[in-house]
């Protein structure tokens, strides 16, 4: 008999949480990943998840509060509607986490502790050691396990997704290859969850993971999926720098005590320990006398990028400053902080428990991915209201449903009828900036509310109610041979050895990276990001004529690379575009030409669309009806130069 | 300064070291030797050096091959998958700096597989015997779903700390690297008789260790019971040899043979409450 079924692609938190909320409803799924599930990106996620608590509560704080911190952190460019009904849900998704087994850490009575993260003066962030992203994920990975067992799960694991099937205007399946063997063959669904991640590689290095090139959302975008906001990627202010990768050191570093300074002097060659405090420079907490060290983490980038680039301050002359915890208790920090001190003790050899780490800004998260659409809660003031004053009342209760409509079927659909996109991959809930310790919240929020509306549009939406396992093969067949005669032409271009570097995929993929973060990252200007659009142009020239060092119909490596390559241009040239249209600054993204928010032209979403080869670019309005617009300042002071630097520049 | 980083001070920059790669084509095919020479910076980790050498395949007497095939993932040691036999020793190799293995123009560092799975291509293997392991012991907690009904149980930061470990687990595989117990089971021809094979080999320390943290929880200690039964049989805890490697190369620091010890002590009693209940 035929039945209905679900596709998920990428087994994240997001997609992991899809894929049990999906299979305890009673769909079957079949979830696609390129590695095992339980190594996904996710596990990279060091410092916690916000969500109000009761302690805080008692303070003064509501989930209203952390709807309005993470609306103001976005500097006003998120649909409202979305992140309130996620900030409401909060409370509960760390319940179910704690069912589930996740060693939340833990005060003298037994209850879940807290810590201090950036956007916030209240303590909302639950964590579980230094690596709360990797025990979430294995409490997810564990319960689709157990669904595995039962056979309502089926993991396609190292498999590749290479396009959504689309026919006559909805998905019905996926076109996908074995790694392994380099089989392509389609997949049948009534509905496709898209949960694929963030774009880090298009950067070359940046704190993500080998597998989050961006190309699976690249594939729905070249399928006429649309592209939410593709300029706004987080920068995150603390990173240690490495020739494979950029290592992020979490901003609970901060939140536990760390604080950010350089020597005054520029250039100081002395031992760190060895420079007096009247010597040193908090420049954090000197401009920002109010959140000081936890700033959001655009401004404490921008603000680090100054003091080394402009300023020429940074340390021993190179792009790092200090982050220093040595003056808080070493079993303390051990405690709080184990995980990713030992990550920095690892890779530099220093102990950052008695040394200042050094460190710099990199590449860490894409607020931006596909477009997707909700249908509005039951909450619709008058007016919208002022900023939330801290502490502060809640103006409404935290209910189901006040900011979208549970169950709905639209709920983060992409404008592809039955193509969804959850977690990192969809646009919606972090503006121009994510707040720390949202993104974890945000992907099980997506998996576990959304995944309602996946099936409540199989069961209730999809034309004809008829499974997608009785279409014809047509579509099928079709997205079959396109790829296959894809990857033939890639490696018919195959010769071993080293290829010229002009049509070298690792080559071409190097300069496209090196490019994007010399144009697209901390500050951006029109000059600039035009020159990196045409070099854009010159690496899709060259990319035509690629050529692999890879034959091998088995496990071909390489190919799968060259093949994401392709895609990575999309994005990057997604991005830029963004990135050169968006003629204000906001968040993440930073117009020197444009220093300041213009929300009468641009208080929208950039909405990417790629039609017949061409990507274009427009501005759409956005909902704003709950919150009004203020200035996003935390409070900073205007402060000096310290008089040594000057003398030193 | 730490000894590591006394030594990495030492290391040559930009010296050339001689890559030793042990190859195969895919399953069924013979392992073959290959050098490469890779120019090194301060700071390389094997990763850096895979990547030179798969934009520039070339062997050290200057023939084009192929790029060597690996898996990796998160490259900060959190994902397990980069895992490989360095210079005899198994480890990840995102966190196996150069500096530390070969400071000095024309070292040789050695890369190899893992010898307990089957080779998919080069250094990449197949680890599903490993996941599957995880099911043998259900190693979950069975929630009533994922419906909003409260907070779970509370915990003292003394069990959670004990607890915390345990399940920084990253399923890499080191622990049955290192086990003269565990033993590779050749593909099989599908997935019902893989898993069948797998039922009968030695189950692991990591599947042991996790059968412990879930013995341990509130409600993960529903299944017990069923877990102990699986433990107490064939490929269970009984085959543990107590080599005692496991725990000497667990990158996450598991007390892993404290693990076997528990679940042996409970297996023990759970077995002779079999025995009286009948």
């Amino acid at each position: 008999m035929s039945q209905h079924r679900v596709i998920v692609v990428g087994g994240g938190l997001a997609g992991l949480s899809a894929s049990v909320r999906i299979a305890e409803a009673g769909l079957p799924v079949d979830l696609f990943s390129l590695v095992p599930v339980k190594r996904s990106h996710s596990v990279c996620a060091q410092g916690g998840i916000n969500a109000c608590n009761e302690v805080a509560r008692q303070q003064g704080f509501s989930e209203y509060e952390h709807f309005d911190e993470t609306i103001y952190g976005g500097d006003f460019l998120a649909d409202q509607h979305p992140v309130l009904e996620m900030a409401n849900w909060a409370p509960k998704i760390i319940d179910l986490l704690d069912r589930m087994g996740v060693p939340f850490n833990r005060t003298s009575e037994g209850n879940r502790d807290l810590r201090l993260f950036g956007g916030s003066l209240f303590k909302r962030t639950h964590f579980a050691g230094a690596t709360t992203g990797q025990q979430l994920i294995y409490a997810l990975d564990e319960q689709v396990r157990r669904y595995e067992a039962e056979g309502k799960v089926n993991k396609y694991e190292f498999w590749e997704f290479l396009g959504p099937i689309i026919h006559e205007g909805r998905a019905v399946g996926i076109v996908a290859q074995d790694m392994r063997t380099m089989q392509i063959r389609s997949f049948r669904a009534d509905a496709v969850v898209m949960a694929t991640g963030g774009c880090g590689l298009v950067y070359g290095k940046s704190t993500m993971s080998v597998m989050c090139t961006g190309a699976a959302a690249a594939r729905c975008f070249r399928a006429g999926a649309w592209y939410g906001n593709p300029e706004m990627i987080q920068v995150h202010p603390t990173a240690i720098p490495g020739a494979d990768k950029l290592r992020l050191m979490s901003e609970s570093a901060r939140g536990e005590g760390g604080r950010v300074w350089v020597p005054r002097k520029a250039k100081d060659p002395r031992d760190p320990k060895q420079i007096p405090e009247s010597e040193r420079w908090y420049f954090l907490e000197e401009k920002y006398p109010a959140y000081g060290n936890i700033v959001p983490r655009d401004i404490a980038t921008r603000e680090i990028f100054d003091v080394c680039v402009n300023m020429g301050l940074g340390v021993g002359g190179e792009n790092q400053v200090y982050l220093d915890l040595t003056h808080r208790d070493p079993d303390y920090l051990t405690r709080k902080l184990g995980g990713i001190l030992e990550i920095y003790e690892k890779f530099v050899g220093d102990d950052p428990r008695f040394t200042p780490m050094k460190i710099f800004p990199a590449v860490h998260y894409s607020m931006g991915g596909l477009w997707t659409t909700y249908t509005k809660g039951s909450y619709n003031p008058q007016t919208a209201l002022p900023k939330h004053k801290s502490g502060s009342p809640a103006p409404i209760d935290a209910k189901v449903g006040m900011g979208m409509q549970l169950g709905a079927p639209n709920n983060s659909m992409t404008n592809i009828p039955g193509l969804y996109a959850f977690g990192e991959v969809n646009f919606a809930y972090h503006g121009a900036n994510r707040l720390g310790a949202n993104a974890l919240l945000s992907c099980i929020f997506d998996g576990l509310f959304c995944g309602v509306s996946v099936f409540n549009y199989v069961k209730n939406e999809a034309p004809g109610k008829a499974p997608a396992e009785g279409l014809a093969s047509g579509a099928f067949d079709e997205s079959v041979s396109r790829e296959t005669a894809r990857m033939k032409s890639l490696v018919d271009s195959a010769s071993a050895g080293a290829s010229d570097p002009a049509t070298n995929p690792y080559a071409i993929g190097k300069e496209l990276g090196d490019e994007m973060t010399a144009a697209c990252t901390v500050v951006r200007t029109e000059t600039r990001v035009k020159q990196c659009l045409t070099k854009i142009a010159e690496l899709k020239d060259r990319y035509a004529k690629v050529k692999l060092s890879d034959s091998a119909g088995w496990t071909n490596q390489s190919f799968s690379y060259a093949r994401a390559v392709g895609d990575m241009l999309a994005v990057a040239e997604a991005i830029a575009l963004g990135s050169l249209e968006r003629r204000e600054s906001r968040g993440a993204h930073y117009r020197s030409d444009y220093p300041d928010r213009n929300d009468a032209e641009f208080m929208k979403t950039s909405l990417a669309k790629h039609e017949g080869g061409k990507t274009t670019l427009e501005f759409v309005p956005i909902d704003a009806s709950l919150v009004a617009p203020t200035a996003r300042t935390y409070g900073k002071k205007d402060t000096k130069k310290p008089e040594m630097a000057g003398a030193a520049s | 300064m730490t000894e590591a980083s006394r030594r990495r001070a030492m290391a040559k920059a930009n010296r050339v070291v001689t890559f030793r790669i042990k190859r195969c084509d895919g399953p069924g095919k013979a392992s073959y030797w290959q050098d490469f020479k890779v120019t090194v910076p301060k700071n390389a980790n094997v990763i850096s050096c895979l990547q030179q050498i798969a934009a520039n395949p070339v062997t050290a007497d200057g023939k084009p091959t192929t790029p060597v095939v690996w898996d990796s993932g998160c490259l900060e040691e959190v994902c397990g998958a980069c895992t490989m036999v360095i210079n005899g020793k198994v480890r990840q190799s995102c966190s196996c700096l150069i500096d530390d293995y070969a400071p000095n123009e024309g070292d040789v560092m050695t890369l190899e597989p893992m010898s307990k799975f089957p080779v998919v291509r080069d250094l990449w293997v197949d680890r599903s015997r490993l996941f599957h392991n995880l099911k043998r012991v259900q190693a979950w907690v069975p929630i009533d779903g994922t419906y909003y009904l409260g907070a779970g149980p509370k915990e003292t930061p003394a069990s959670q700390a004990t607890h915390y470990v345990l399940s920084t687990c990253m399923s890499c595989g080191c622990c049955l690297e290192a086990c003269p117990q565990f033993n590779e089971i050749p593909d099989q021809g599908s997935k019902e008789a893989n898993e069948a094979a797998w039922n009968k080999g030695f189950i692991g320390a990591h599947a042991i260790s996790q059968a412990r943290l879930f013995n341990a929880h509130e409600t993960g200690k529903e299944l017990k019971e069923e877990r102990l039964d699986v433990l107490m049989g064939t490929g269970g805890v009984n085959d543990c040899g107590n080599a005692q490697n496991c725990v000497k190369v667990c990158p996450k620091h598991i007390p892993l043979t404290e693990s076997i010890a528990v679940i042996g002590r409970q297996v023990t009693f759970h077995a002779i409450a079999k025995f009286f209940k009948g």
